[in-house]
């Protein structure tokens, strides 16, 4: 089987039947993040980005904030000691309302050439990260499995 | 509005040459047209008309850089047909007859 060369960019994108506020939250408020996004608890706060999982915690630098349109943030590999050691990179969060009450859900990974293990990790880890956001909004209900 | 969905990227999937411009992604994405036309002997148009299609499925994002219109695979829309249509009702069948396979090429 071939596996997936690791992409300096990656980009990654969902249609959601949500307002734009509604992702935005889910975004940025643990009580959301926690359900979709392999249980770590993401908050906004003073111009940063922190994440708790398990009994590890970091924060990331918000470079670009425009609720419920855009975030832009720094990113840490910080749950797993071998990514964290390599380079930031970042992630772009591009909230895009469409016709008939769906919201398109960009996100882009990039600046990730310091980074090829952090790369190679977070291929698969976006895909599951936003198809679990999509069934929490439309669904209220997480993923099971 | 998911049934729309499914419809698209069951038809996006529905023609060899969009799966040859899907596996070229997969193996490095980020690609122009010109780059991912120059494997296939079909008109620039028709490589358009096909990607067009991938990315109304929402297989295929595309991002402008520089002057250059980049095409990146995006794997979630697959990832939600799994989750509807083999989680749910195939994976333990498909386990079972792919350890049925494994044994009958092993003892073969």
């Amino acid at each position: 089987m071939t596996t997936m060369a690791a992409q300096t960019t990656q980009v990654y994108s969902v249609f959601i039947r949500a307002s734009a506020e509604q992702v935005w939250d889910a975004i940025t408020k643990p009580e959301f993040t926690q359900k979709y996004f392999f249980g770590a608890r993401i908050e906004l706060r003073d111009g940063r980005r922190f994440s708790a999982l398990g009994d590890t915690a970091w924060d990331e630098e918000v470079l670009e904030a425009e609720p419920p349109r855009r975030l832009v943030h720094r990113w840490i590999s910080a749950y797993d000691p071998e990514l964290a050691a390599e380079a930031p990179s970042r992630v772009t969060w591009e909230i895009e309302p469409q016709e008939g009450g769906v919201t398109k859900l960009t996100v882009v990974h990039d600046r990730l050439e310091a980074a090829p293990k952090t790369a190679a990790s977070v291929a698969g880890g976006w895909m599951l990260v936003l198809s679990g956001l999509k069934t929490l909004l439309e669904t209220g209900e997480p993923l099971v499995g | 509005m998911a049934g729309v969905d499914d419809d698209r990227v069951f038809k996006a999937l529905a023609d060899p040459t969009r799966r040859h411009l899907l596996d070229r992604l997969f193996e490095r994405d980020g690609r122009t047209l010109t780059e991912l036309e120059s494997e296939l002997t079909m008109s620039r148009f028709g490589v358009m008309k096909h990607l067009r299609l991938l990315e109304d499925a929402g297989l295929v994002v595309t991002r402008r850089q520089g002057r250059e219109k980049l095409h990146y695979l995006n794997p979630v829309p697959i990832r939600l047909i799994h989750d509807r249509w083999i989680d749910k009702y195939a994976e333990r069948r498909v386990a079972a007859l792919a350890e049925l396979k494994h044994e009958l090429e092993e003892t073969a």
